[in-house]
């Protein structure tokens, strides 16, 4: 996998929103790369600043909020651009959006506009991005939701989102995604609102989506079993801080952050029975206005070391195989 | 912090037998009613019309829920599962009679033996029997009455039903509830906004435990909720089950939670039972193409321990839509092992119980004996 050309790099990222409560941090020092066909796995429950980490890629951080520090660069044909000092209206980044980087939502019925037919949706990208005629792009559309496996294309391509069921609107959706061919691919909690086998099918096709079109992928999501499905390597984070990164087999066999490992041992595994104890994190997460000084993480922390954790904020640490963590725990010196 | 004895009213509890002990020669709610049923439901039906034009005539129905029948004997827990539109809240809502059935029966039988047909009730009759149930619901943050304080909401059911006098024991009464759901007491004049979801879900479950119920409908109880909260409502909600001997219909769809949770489970598919019988028998050797599908599809953590992966089903297509049933057996479109006699003749929900040991397995497929279906393996030893 790092023989793969570098993709894209984050580097020390904070994203902060300023409203009347005072400022949040909702992303706050994050750092990460992915090489082109890598599949990168972002992890965290609800305001760890998973989602805000991909609004700060694409640049569509709702207008409250502010990207205060970090670059992310892009590489593409041996140069980078930095995202962060592009326009967020300018021509350059809608180039990127949608061509370059593309997205598929949790939702897709607020993805699509209810008063066009997919089809018309699917096209406008096209051409949006690509020299082409009418004619051409609805060819395209056609063919590219013939491969995210949508029944009867031919016909679907002038059905109205509304009139699509839940699966086939999410496959809709991957297919106005992918319609350029994009290097990155990053899907928001792609499967969290469909049903189990609904969901399957999505995360088989994205599978094979990806392994044949070699694009990368961020898969976002609280569920730590669809990134075991998808993803080579694994960050997550809490209350804005990337706090564990490493590859999948790594992290999930040897997860060395104390969150990471309550996070593991609360969700019930199939097949372990009715008896199995299940170990889960005291207390909820903080509000992040009020943000723990420290390790954000100290006051859940079973492994809490008293005027070390709630004081200084750990160093991220880098352990072998390149599994990098964000705890006291590992300091050496 | 925790109070096993924190709600005094309990001790009158009859039936303490775990639930792996409870007579199984009985047939689900069909056969001879037994003392240890809270709950027997006969051929339960709700069928919503579908209106159309100016007269509103009807055009249709939604078979949301067609012939269920089940029973939930006492202190157990028995998961309803099965994806959206299969009509399992439906169900839990017309066993309460939150909403109305089209027919069939539903039996109640209260701890001191009474037993109450729910279906043919007056409203004030049964007002007083829903005291004996408790539902819980999935989302924290629009159950509870943003106007009102922890204390009003949870003592709510005291008040409206003149169960307590003074003030004073009303609030003991709350502080005992919040206790025996490990909340602080001293929370209970604050109003639900300063709670976070995990504690609002807490709050959720002591109104529903107010009125010592016989019964809990729990309807996606830890849904809406973060992972590492999930955890600890899951584990109250067992710890709770067996200081209180609740009995509990866990509405779900998540089959992980299933396993951890239930005794038994019923699997449905478009409004009717396709699998029912105890849960690990089910999950480790389901007869129903369906049931091995969803077992199948749920992704799994791979910790890297050999074994665990299994062959994935991909079903083909969507749930079936209820207004438009599917002829013969309902899931076959969808069926990897279909065969003609499955488009033609709807297969009934028989007992297999010779055919897997000793305790009732209900399936509704026509090759239930003959299908090698593949469960979830328990990890390797």
């Amino acid at each position: 996998m790092t023989q793969s050309p570098l993709l894209l790099s984050v580097d020390n990222l904070a994203t902060h929103f300023f409203s009347q409560e005072g400022i949040l941090e909702a992303v706050d020092g994050v750092s990460f790369d992915i090489h082109a066909g890598e599949a990168l796995g972002i992890a965290g429950e609800s305001g760890c600043g998973k989602s805000v980490t991909a609004q700060s890629i694409l640049r569509i951080v709702p207008s409250n909020g502010k990207i205060v520090m970090g670059e992310i660069s892009l590489f593409q044909n041996g140069e980078s651009i930095d995202l962060v000092q592009l326009d967020d209206r300018g021509q350059e980044i809608r180039q990127i959006r949608g061509g370059e980087i593309a997205m598929v939502f949790q939702e897709p019925m607020a993805a699509f506009s209810m008063v066009y037919t997919i089809g018309n949706q699917i096209t406008e990208v096209i051409r949006l991005h690509q020299d082409c005629s009418q004619s051409e792009a609805r060819d395209r559309a056609i063919e590219m939701l013939r491969r995210v496996g949508m029944p009867q294309p031919e016909q679907t391509i002038d059905a109205y989102p509304f009139a699509l069921s839940g699966g086939m609107r999410q496959r809709a959706m991957i297919a106005m995604a992918l319609s350029c061919h994009p290097a990155l691919l990053i899907a928001d909690e792609p499967t969290t609102a469909v049903d189990v086998t609904i969901q399957a099918q999505v995360l088989e096709l994205m599978k094979d989506l990806q392994r044949d079109m070699g694009m990368a992928l961020i898969v976002i999501t609280h569920d730590l079993a669809v990134i075991s499905e998808l993803c080579d390597r694994v960050m997550i984070m809490y209350l804005g801080k990337d706090v564990e990164s490493a590859p999948a087999d790594v992290i999930f066999r040897d997860p060395k952050h104390p969150y990471t490992v309550g996070l593991l041992r609360s969700v019930p595994e199939l097949g372990e029975g009715h008896s199995q104890e299940l170990d889960p994190i005291t207390g909820s997460v903080p509000s992040p206005y009020r943000r723990p000084t420290g390790c954000p993480f100290h006051p859940r922390c079973p492994e809490f070391i008293p005027d070390v954790c709630d004081v200084h904020l750990p160093p991220q640490i880098e352990l072998a195989g390149g599994h990098r963590v964000r705890c006291h725990l590992y300091v050496q010196d | 912090m925790a109070q096993a004895d924190a709600v005094p009213t309990r001790t009158n509890t009859p039936a303490d037998s775990p639930p792996d002990q409870l007579p199984q020669q009985l047939e689900e709610g069909r056969g001879p009613s037994s003392a240890d049923n809270v709950l027997e439901v006969t051929d339960l039906r709700k069928y919503f019309p579908i209106l159309r034009g100016f007269f509103r005539r009807q055009v249709g129905e939604v078979k949301a829920v067609d012939e269920v029948s089940f029973h939930v004997a006492r202190g157990e827990t028995l998961a309803l599962v099965g994806e959206s539109g299969c009509g399992k809240t439906t169900t839990g809502r017309c066993v309460m009679r939150a909403i109305e059935p089209s027919g069939g029966s539903v039996l109640f039988r209260k701890r001191d033996g009474e037993e109450i047909e729910i279906t043919t009730l007056t409203k004030p009759d049964l007002r007083s029997v829903q005291q004996h149930m408790g539902m819980i619901f999935q989302d924290p943050f629009s159950s509870l009455n943003p106007r009102l304080t922890v204390l009003e909401i949870i003592g709510e059911p005291f008040v409206t039903r003149k169960l307590i006098s003074g003030r004073r024991e009303l609030e003991e009464k709350v502080a005992e509830l919040l206790r025996s759901v490990r909340l602080d007491p001293t929370y209970m004049r604050r109003y639900p906004h300063a709670f976070s979801g995990g504690q609002r879900q807490r709050i959720a479950i002591a109104r529903a435990l107010a009125l010592d119920p016989d019964f809990v409908v729990a309807d996606e109880p830890v849904s809406a909720l973060d992972v590492s909260v999930q955890a600890q409502i899951l584990s109250l909600l067992k710890e709770l089950q067996s200081e209180l001997h609740l009995t509990y219909l866990f509405i779900t769809h998540n089959l992980s939670v299933v396993e951890y949770l239930s005794d038994r489970v019923s699997v449905m598919y478009v409004g009717q039972i396709v699998e029912l019988g105890r849960t690990d028998s089910i999950f480790r050797q389901p007869r129903h193409p369906y049931t091995e599908a969803l077992l199948s599809a749920v992704p799994v953590v791979e910790t890297g321990k050999a074994g665990l992966r299994r062959e994935r089903i991909i079903l083909e297509g969507d749930v079936a839509d209820p207004s438009n049933v599917p002829a013969g057996c309902t899931f076959h479109p969808r069926c990897p092992y279909v065969q003609d006699i499955c488009r033609e003749e709807e297969p009934q929900l028989v007992d297999l119980t010779g055919a897997n040991g000793s305790q009732p397995h209900y399936v509704r497929c026509h090759f239930a004996e003959e299908l090698e279906l593949q469960g979830v393996r328990n990890s390797p030893q």
